[in-house]
């Protein structure tokens, strides 16, 4: 009779010790490299940190009423640019979507797409921001371009990998129908990512609002341009009240775009 | 008339699905294709309306050879060979009424079906089926709140309303229940009769295959081990297609159902 074994170990990721314990040996003096490689300036740090004291009696003491018209102002601009990107943004991330999904189009198409995606992706939307001030000058025009280009990357990447992972049998059946490839993309692909899509581009618009408020910094219009002026005044009481209602904004335009995504979905 | 001279079907892997297949089907008559699981059934049937490429060979549909189809004259072909699924391969976010619509695909413009304006007789046509397989209170349900018997109701209605010449059918009945299973392949084989098509039906089923089709055809590891009148599959048979297995098991069957309960006493 064959002896039953009594003793069972699961099986470790890696067999060999030496390349375990190896590898956690060098976790831990890269940890300890990367610590002692940040210089800390306690002279710097303790100056920084009455600023910080400034900056917090202003948000104590925010001031709402002196630059109220910009304020008002900067933020329907940057309500403006969010709406305008976004409904740019959906329309073009659909066809670039179509052309990224590897069961739909042949691999050149397919190629060509991931590649542009890749690319508007690889851009920061700071580095947009600056790019797009270079090419239009400053305002609300290089905010646009650059929440919408920076939006189809978004939409884009995120409705290609749905439309992969849609049910390749109900593709095949609306084929087998006789369909050609629009019909098919209006048939088979449509209906299994247009929940999707649409939960999307709410999400989108929503950070949208919240990058509109950064690529301002950099000229491209909306509150974020309110907001640097605004701070390089030292008029840490109004730039208090700017953060304030974009934190306000914020809040409110997330709670509002997850409950519609919760009701679609 | 469909006509497979010598289909080969060789994957990018290199594995052979089908190894010089030959086959004639005739019409008015429902052939069930059975063999082991990885036999090449289900690429077979694909080939037939090119979802699956052929390697090679020919398939002549009334004298027209499929192979050779352009993108433009495959589509136009496609549209008169019907479809009917598996796991029935509706979608499922779309009605009832929509899904069948689909069938008619091949048949009207672009924005017509994106639009959902279709002609009048084929919204009667869609009408008039769905009565006839039993759907008519569904006509605007979501095809996901249907049962599986009756969604494949739908995905026959949606084959037909191409007014198809032939019929592939892919494991109608793999995930039904028995009754429902000889339902639908009831409605199939009353189909197929009515409107005179030639049907191919791939099924692991014996006994429904045995019970429903006038002829069969035993697919092993990419060849036809054997082709004859459903009365012929015998034991031998069946040992030849699947290997050998006691396949005499005489099971006490529930009252309800009026099948026999040994497969190979039916027919004779």
């Amino acid at each position: 009779m064959q002896e039953v074994r009594t003793t069972w170990r699961k099986k470790r990721k890696i067999e060999n010790p030496l390349i375990r314990y190896g590898i956690l040996v060098l976790v831990l003096a890269y940890l300890y490299l990367a610590g002692t490689g940040v210089e800390v300036n306690a002279d710097r740090v303790s100056r920084g940190l009455s600023r910080v004291g400034l900056l917090f009696s202003g948000f104590f003491q925010p001031d709402f009423q002196s630059r109220g018209k910009y304020i008002v102002e900067g933020i329907l601009e940057s309500v403006a640019m969010t709406l305008a990107s976004s409904a740019f943004a959906m329309i073009l991330a659909v066809p670039i979507a179509l052309g990224a999904s590897r069961n739909i189009v042949p691999k050149w198409v397919y190629l060509i797409c991931r590649v542009f995606l890749m690319l508007i992706r690889s851009l920061h939307v700071v580095i947009l921001g600056i790019i797009f001030v270079i090419m239009f000058g400053y305002g609300p025009l290089a905010g646009v371009l650059t929440l919408m280009v920076n939006g189809v990357g978004f939409i884009g990447k995120l409705l290609a990998e749905d439309i992969e992972n849609i049910q390749e049998e109900q593709l095949e059946a609306i084929r087998a129908t006789g369909a050609s490839w629009l019909k098919t993309v209006v048939y088979a692909v449509w209906p299994q990512v247009s929940t999707r899509f649409i939960g999307l581009s709410i999400y989108r618009a929503d950070i949208s609002f919240r990058q509109s408020t950064v690529i301002g910094i950099v000229g491209a219009g909306g509150i974020g341009a309110v907001l640097d002026t605004a701070m390089g005044r030292y008029d840490y009481h109004t730039a208090g009240a700017i953060l304030l209602v974009i934190i306000i904004m914020v809040l409110v335009t997330e709670y509002g775009s997850s409950a519609i995504r919760r009701r679609i979905v | 008339m469909v006509e497979i001279k010598d289909l080969v079907k060789r994957y990018p892997s290199g594995q052979e699905a089908l190894k010089s297949v030959s086959l004639t089907l005739e019409e008015n008559t429902v052939m069930a294709l059975i063999g082991p699981s990885g036999a090449g059934k289900s690429t077979l049937i694909r080939c037939i309306n090119r979802l699956v490429e052929p390697t090679s060979g020919t398939i002549l549909i009334n004298g027209t050879n499929v192979c050779e189809l352009g993108k433009k004259e495959l589509r136009l072909r496609r549209r008169k060979i019907g479809m009917i699924f598996q796991e029935y391969a509706l979608v499922d976010r779309l009605t009832v009424m929509e899904n069948v619509l689909s069938g008619q695909l091949g048949y009207v413009g672009f924005w017509t079906s994106t639009l959902r304006r279709f002609p009048q007789d084929v919204v009667a046509q869609a009408y008039t089926l769905l009565e006839r397989v039993g759907l008519s209170d569904f006509v605007d349900n979501r095809a996901d709140q249907l049962s599986g018997g009756q969604r494949q109701r739908v995905g026959i209605a949606r084959a037909l309303i191409q007014n198809p010449d032939l019929l592939l059918v892919d494991e109608p009945t793999a995930s039904l229940d028995p009754k429902t299973s000889r339902q639908v392949m009831r409605l199939i084989v009353e189909l197929v009769q009515e409107r005179n098509l030639q049907c191919i039906i791939n099924i692991h089923d014996v006994v429904l295959a045995k019970q429903f089709a006038q002829r069969i055809v035993g697919l092993q590891d990419g060849k036809i081990v054997f082709e004859g009148k459903s009365a012929e599959l015998d034991v031998s048979v069946l040992n030849t297609i699947y290997g050998e297995e006691d396949w005499n098991i005489k099971k006490k069957k529930k009252e309800d159902e009026d099948d026999e309960a040994d497969i190979f006493s039916m027919g004779e």
